[in-house]
């Protein structure tokens, strides 16, 4: 249909509009109030302004580099903990034989069937009678359940070779001797490929954070930026610079891990 | 990690043996399957189960500003859910939403996956570069959206843009007439989330075997269009029946860009938009707000269900 050379110019034109946005971020952190806003629209500012990260990390009015602190601690832990909590459930459902198995597994695909966002309402009712609200734990236990992400590692660990974990069994290990010394050993692409996936929406979630983060001590990154766009002063510089710094860890994840990632994502989106 | 995890994690294992029965070897396999699943089955009860039937006992409670209220009140929070038109209006936005979002982004993914497939040189950049935007928030997207890329005034590079063709500058979020800010909601999900359906469909296209090509092209199909509508498209049907089910609920559950785009806008209003000001707004409503997600939540499993019907959607689990 299309020779080779107009196929690579309309991928070439689309990849520059997906990089427009990224490019506006970067250009706009390193203006003045007054490039980003004057008339005459500039593609490239005139006079770079380094002084920005200061001054943001500088401003009293949005806690940016303690909100920074808490979207790490947030996603690290949201991140392990996951891996651990949902992997050993998958790996129990997949291969220990267990009379009730399956109606614990339906139990909970039907978590699958009510989107996390739409239980926002009750978690928080339950998370504030807890006395959670603003709390470390109210940010990251309640998402460490994951019924999709329990889903994911049961279907992983029925397709991993049998053979490996019944030598192991039979040289004297456990379900959970041969569980951490022979099967997470041998999957850590897939393990790799989940926690990228679980930091990524970690670090970019909002609505739950925006519900429990109600005290500036406990706001994540995200509530953060969010916080610019209600704020009746508008420092434009101010604002973009805190949103390239809020997307510069994810982006550096993403050229790292990038194969893994991709592998992941394919793999979870051929099980649907 | 592993040698600190297991010391822990086998701490209760004695009691726990000895309470049921005496340990057998290494097979104890029931010991086992609650050893591992049962951490995740609790949090699963306590954070999953407790608050849907929390929310479905508290939807019929007068609960304002409390979470254990004593006035039973029936269905009157559905009715008011129902009756006064925001929630309701919220599902028509919702509908208009996801009637757009959903084909718009599927025939985008699929088609930044085709041009990708079919690159020889630097497939790996452009597949990086389509993805990028996932590593994006939606705050931060609907950040550079709303005042850099649509902002109404002189200096948004789209009034900019438009201006050397003598167009007028658009307020694009500030008013519903015309409804711009369709453009701008779209738009920024769109960018965010094509080039993660890209890689689904990119994998699904890997998977098709090149012999059935070969085989059209001895039949005498053209290449192009037509191996595209009688090969590729046929082969793509359980990807896209999948894709379309996610772009579905994730659409469902939109809240983010709504949120940060329209906040103080009465229009534009998705569900999740409206239950967060009626349960954590003011009135703190967590009555309303609980009937509410029950509706939607009910709404959304029987859309699923129905769509499961029409596509047949999970008949192929048993194949993988």
């Amino acid at each position: 249909m299309l020779g080779s050379a107009g196929l690579y110019i309309a991928t070439g034109i689309c990849a520059l509009l997906f990089l427009v946005p990224f490019y506006l971020i970067v250009r706009n952190a390193l203006s003045t109030d007054a490039e980003i806003t004057g008339e005459n629209w500039k593609w490239f500012p005139t006079d770079i302004q380094w002084g920005n990260v200061t001054e943001l990390f500088d401003d009293p009015t949005v806690p940016f580099a303690r909100s920074l602190w808490n979207s790490a601690i947030v996603g690290v832990l949201h991140t392990v903990g996951t891996l651990l909590v949902c992997s050993l459930a998958g790996y129990g459902l997949a291969r220990i034989p267990y009379k009730h198995a399956n109606k614990i597994f339906y139990a909970v695909l039907v978590t699958l069937m009510v989107p996390a966002a739409v239980t926002f309402v009750p978690s928080f009712v339950l998370v504030s009678s807890l006395g959670w609200v603003s709390s470390m734990q109210g940010l990251i236990v309640p998402g460490l359940f994951s019924g999709f992400t329990c889903f994911l590692f049961r279907q992983y660990f029925l397709g991993f070779p049998k053979e490996l974990e019944e030598a192991a069994r039979v040289d004297g290990l456990g379900y959970w001797g041969a569980y951490w010394r022979i099967v997470v050993p041998n999957s850590l692409n897939f393990f790799a490929a989940i926690a990228t996936i679980t930091f990524i929406s970690g670090w970019n979630a909002f609505l739950w954070p925006l519900v429990i983060g109600q005290d500036q001590e406990a706001w994540t990154v995200q509530v953060a930026l969010s916080s610019y766009m209600t704020n009746q002063t508008v420092n434009f510089h101010l604002i973009f610079m805190a949103t390239a710094i809020s997307i510069l860890p994810l982006v550096l994840v993403f050229l790292f891990l990038q194969r893994w990632l991709v592998q992941g994502v394919a793999q979870t989106g051929i099980k649907g | 990690m592993s040698t600190t995890t297991t010391r822990d994690a086998t701490r209760p294992a004695p009691a726990k043996v000895s309470k049921t029965k005496p340990r057998r070897g290494m097979g104890g396999s029931t010991f086992n399957f609650w050893l591992f699943t049962g951490p995740f089955l609790i949090g699963l009860v306590i954070f999953v189960y407790i608050p849907i039937g929390w929310s479905a006992w508290l939807s019929f409670f007068e609960a304002r500003y409390t979470v254990t209220p004593d006035k039973f009140i029936g269905f009157d929070n559905y009715k008011l859910m129902l009756t006064n038109g925001d929630f309701t209006k919220s599902l028509v936005t919702f509908t208009v939403f996801a009637a757009i979002i959903v084909p718009v982004t599927w025939a985008l993914s699929l088609g930044l996956a085709l041009m990708v497939h079919r690159l020889r040189f630097m497939k790996a950049f452009f597949r990086s570069v389509f993805f990028l935007p996932t590593a994006c928030s939606f705050v931060a997207a609907s950040l550079i959206w709303k005042m850099s890329i649509f902002s109404g005034v002189r200096f948004g590079m789209m009034n900019t843009v438009l201006g050397w063709f003598g167009v007028e500058n658009i307020a694009w979020l500030a008013n519903p007439n015309p409804p711009w800010y369709w453009l701008v909601i779209v738009t920024v999900r769109l960018w965010l989330q094509a080039g993660f359906y890209m890689i689904l469909f990119l994998a699904a296209l890997q998977n098709i075997p090149p012999e059935l090509y070969e085989a059209a092209a001895i039949d005498g199909a053209k290449p192009g269009w037509q191996t595209f509508r009688y090969i590729t498209l046929p082969q793509l049907r359980a990807t896209s029946t999948a894709v379309i089910l996610l772009l579905l609920v994730a659409a469902y559950q939109a809240f983010d860009e709504f949120f940060n785009l329209l906040s103080k806008t009465t229009w534009g209003r998705p569900p999740l938009v409206e239950l967060y000001y009626t349960a954590l707004g003011d009135d703190q409503d967590y009555g309303a707000g609980s009937a509410g997600a029950v509706i939607l939540t009910l709404l959304i499993c029987m859309v699923t269900m129905l769509q499961g019907r029409f596509l047949g959607f999970g008949r192929g689990d048993g194949s993988k």
